[in-house]
């Protein structure tokens, strides 16, 4: 009799407790950010130039560096930031449940995922396309692949890619589909299937950091998809919103003016009113966003301006070699336009 | 069988009058299990209402109406027809199919080897025991994920490409997987099925009848043999009036891969190995303490009576064996079925795979998982039932 007592007032306990715990709702993040002292941001688990870990837990790339600017625009340190590595699967749900407050993971912008997650796209980082790999010597054009195996990850919009365009070209391709991206990169290593699909950016740093022989691989001319990635915030919060867009434009638009992690102190007492503006010695911009007036020049100190932040990660400098392409500037032939900032 | 003792039943004990009241054991009793039902329903319709309205205060869409449209993309293999336009719901159906594929002959592999090994252990041989020690020791302590693993990499990298593929006759065996010629499907073989079929219930009647003969007169009857010639004669003849069929798909070497035929992919032969070999250590265990709770006494009782060692084995030792053995292999089977989910991990297309990538196009991630788990919960029950029902035709039959 004691012991059903026992039960009873403990599950009694337990739904109060759930009731009490369940009546708070995420507040605003730029607050909860503030308080914490640390943005906490949902990266790739790895991925060679948008967001990998050294041996000594360093995350640096592309999407690494949009959270540093962050840090840096919001907290004036852009050390303060908790990267979380999270898979394709694992990415939206993190998001959703606030386990993370932004997710810059090389995910690409669509009305499906724009629409139903309640979450939204910032802007993109980065324009990409689908494409293969695959070992040199075969063939030379993804229209060769009729009937061939191709591996490919779970949870991407990569999958569906390829079943349009196997379809639409009647070519019968046979996805093997893996949960991680190491083990379908594994797959095509070994020899199980002929091609292997992902956005070329991911194609170049697969190949240039796990093949045995870089050279032994070609990755095809064909682009089958548009992919423009960026980072995605929860819906909701207007205000982080908000800093987030404009951080990605900001650091755009200082390319766009010359302002460099190099110049950018001397560049504050610029004649262009617009560099003025940008660096918050003229204009105070940060007000309306919630920041102080140096927000902007204190992301690009830490990361540098766009193309900084290209050459450093991905360009022709570094092993994943992509070339400039659409994520050039919109007046050197490339899609990179950011809204202007005044 | 012929005559039954009767014996009375006994009668029921009177319907004692029950109060709900808190003076009786019984009353609170009953008051207190329904305040305890009463606050876990109220807890899950809380979780429900909450995650709903968490859903929706942060627009992310609910509901299954995603399950009536096209799925959208390619499933490498599958066991019933798949068109391009097919929609989720049939996609959820392949998925499960394929895990029922790999459960079903994960199963009766496991079986067949865990008995092997689980009988060697009692060998008088000493190498063939202290195999089936070393067996049962090495895999059953090795996590299944990896074994999984190394089953994958085993055919991915020791298999040859499909340029050199190995081939006998028509059969061929590569990285592509192995492919082998399967008979074109007619109106004939499924004659010969059904032909199967009514030799099984023939064989059921005449074991029955057989017994009763036994019991009447002390003489046996050819069961195996009769039932195997009757079945098989059957299949024929159904083979033979369906216009005896001779098609076969055969497998031929295309650019890419083995087209045509039957075949199997190294992701299914990966994840079956890796389930056999891993529960069967387990059934293996089972069988051991099964047999090892009959007691010395019944084996020398039947050696006295004549029977051979394995005579012995087959007709005293393991149905006696068998009440303490089902139980723990129905959860073994149960196992085997829930572990193929480890698959995602090597790529074959089964429940869990195709949720995770319904997932990830439409975003439902509450729905996927619920239709997963509900799944798995009705091939759970199934196997539960079906165990508890071969579970109570093994128990002691009290006379």
């Amino acid at each position: 009799m004691k012991k059903m007592t026992q039960t009873l007032i403990g599950s009694v306990l337990a739904t109060a407790g759930l009731l009490a715990a369940t009546s708070a709702m995420a507040g605003k993040t730029l607050d909860q950010i503030k308080q914490r002292g640390q943005i906490v941001c949902g990266v790739n688990t790895g991925l060679a130039g948008f967001s990998a870990a050294d041996s000594s837990g360093n995350w640096s790339g592309l999407d690494v560096d949009h959270c540093r600017a962050l840090a840096a625009a919001v907290l004036s340190d852009a050390t303060k930031v908790k990267y979380v590595p999270l898979t394709a699967q694992q990415r939206f749900t993190a998001l959703q449940s606030g386990e993370v407050d932004v997710l810059s993971r090389n995910t690409t912008n669509t009305l499906n995922r724009d629409g139903s997650l309640g979450l939204h796209f910032i802007g993109a980082n980065y324009y990409d396309g689908q494409g293969f790999m695959v070992p040199k010597g075969k063939i030379t054009s993804a229209k060769q692949l009729k009937g061939a195996t191709v591996c490919v990850q779970s949870g991407t919009t990569t999958e569906k890619n390829l079943t349009d365009f196997s379809r639409a070209n009647k070519l019968n391709l046979k996805p093997v589909v893996f949960e991680k991206v190491e083990a379908a990169t594994g797959a095509y290593f070994s020899g199980r299937c002929q091609a292997y699909t992902t956005d070329a950016s991911g194609l170049a740093s697969v190949r240039a950091k796990e093949a045995k022989d870089p050279a032994a691989h070609l990755i095809l001319p064909d682009l089958i998809s548009k992919e423009p990635l960026g980072p995605m915030v929860r819906r909701g919060d207007d205000e982080w919103f908000a800093i987030n867009k404009w951080v990605l434009a900001g650091l755009i638009e200082a390319e766009e003016y010359g302002i460099t992690q190099a110049n950018v102190d001397q560049m504050k007492t610029s004649d262009n009113p617009q560099v003025g503006r940008l660096l918050g010695a003229t204009e105070d911009l940060g007000k309306h966003l919630g920041l102080d007036k140096e927000w902007l020049a204190r992301a690009i100190k830490t990361t540098g301006n766009y193309g900084e932040m290209f050459e450093r990660n991905v360009g022709p400098k570094t092993s994943i070699n992509l070339p400039r392409g659409l994520n050039n500037q919109w007046n050197k032939g490339g899609l990179m336009y950011a809204a202007p900032l005044r | 069988m012929s005559h039954f003792s009767m014996i009375e039943a006994r009668p029921l004990p009177g319907k004692k009058s029950r109060s709900i009241s808190w003076r009786s054991r019984e009353g609170r009793s009953v008051i207190y299990q329904i305040v305890a039902i009463l606050s876990a329903l109220a807890l899950v319709a809380l979780l429900v209402r909450n995650t709903l309205t968490n859903m929706r205060l942060r627009g992310i869409q609910s509901g299954y109406d995603f399950l009536f449209q096209p799925f959208g993309f390619d499933i490498s293999e599958t066991v019933i027809e798949y068109a391009h336009n097919s929609s989720y719901f049939v996609a959820f159906a392949i998925g499960m199919l394929n895990t029922l594929k790999v459960a079903v002959i994960g199963i009766v592999l496991a079986t067949v080897l865990g008995v092997l090994v689980g009988v060697g252990r009692f060998s008088a041989n000493f190498l063939v025991r202290k195999i089936c020690y070393a067996y049962v020791e090495f895999f059953r302590n090795v996590p299944v994920y990896l074994q999984l693993l190394i089953w994958y990499l085993v055919f991915t990298e020791m298999l040859p490409d499909l340029d050199q593929a190995w081939q006998a006759g028509h059969f061929f065996l590569s990285k592509n997987g192995v492919s082998f010629p399967w008979p074109v499907w007619q109106l004939g073989q499924t004659l010969a099925l059904i032909g199967v079929v009514l030799g099984l219930v023939f064989a059921m009647v005449y074991r029955r009848m057989a017994r009763a003969h036994f019991d009447r007169t002390g003489h046996t009857r050819p069961v195996w043999a009769v039932s195997l010639a009757v079945t098989l004669a059957l299949a024929v003849l159904g083979w033979l009036v369906g216009g005896a069929p001779n098609e076969w798909d055969l497998p031929k070497k295309g650019d890419f891969q083995i087209e045509d035929g039957g075949a199997f992919s190294p992701e299914f032969m990966a994840l079956l190995c890796g389930l056999v070999f891993y529960t069967a250590s387990f059934i293996a265990e089972v069988v051991r303490s099964g047999i090892a709770s009959v007691s010395l006494g019944q084996h020398e009782a039947s050696a006295s009576l004549g029977l051979s060692k394995s005579q012995s084995m087959r007709l005293v030792v393991l149905p006696q064996a068998l009440r303490v053995i089902i139980p723990p292999l129905t959860s073994q089977y149960l196992n085997l079925t829930k572990n193929s989910s480890l698959a995602v991990a090597i790529g074959y297309p089964e429940l869990v795979s195709i949720a995770n990538t319904t997932l990830n196009q439409t975003g439902r991630a509450i729905e996927a998982l619920s239709i997963v788990m509900l799944v798995y919960l009705t091939l759970s029950l199934l196997t539960s039932a079906l165990m508890n029902w071969f579970n109570a035709s093994a128990a002691i039959q009290e006379r």
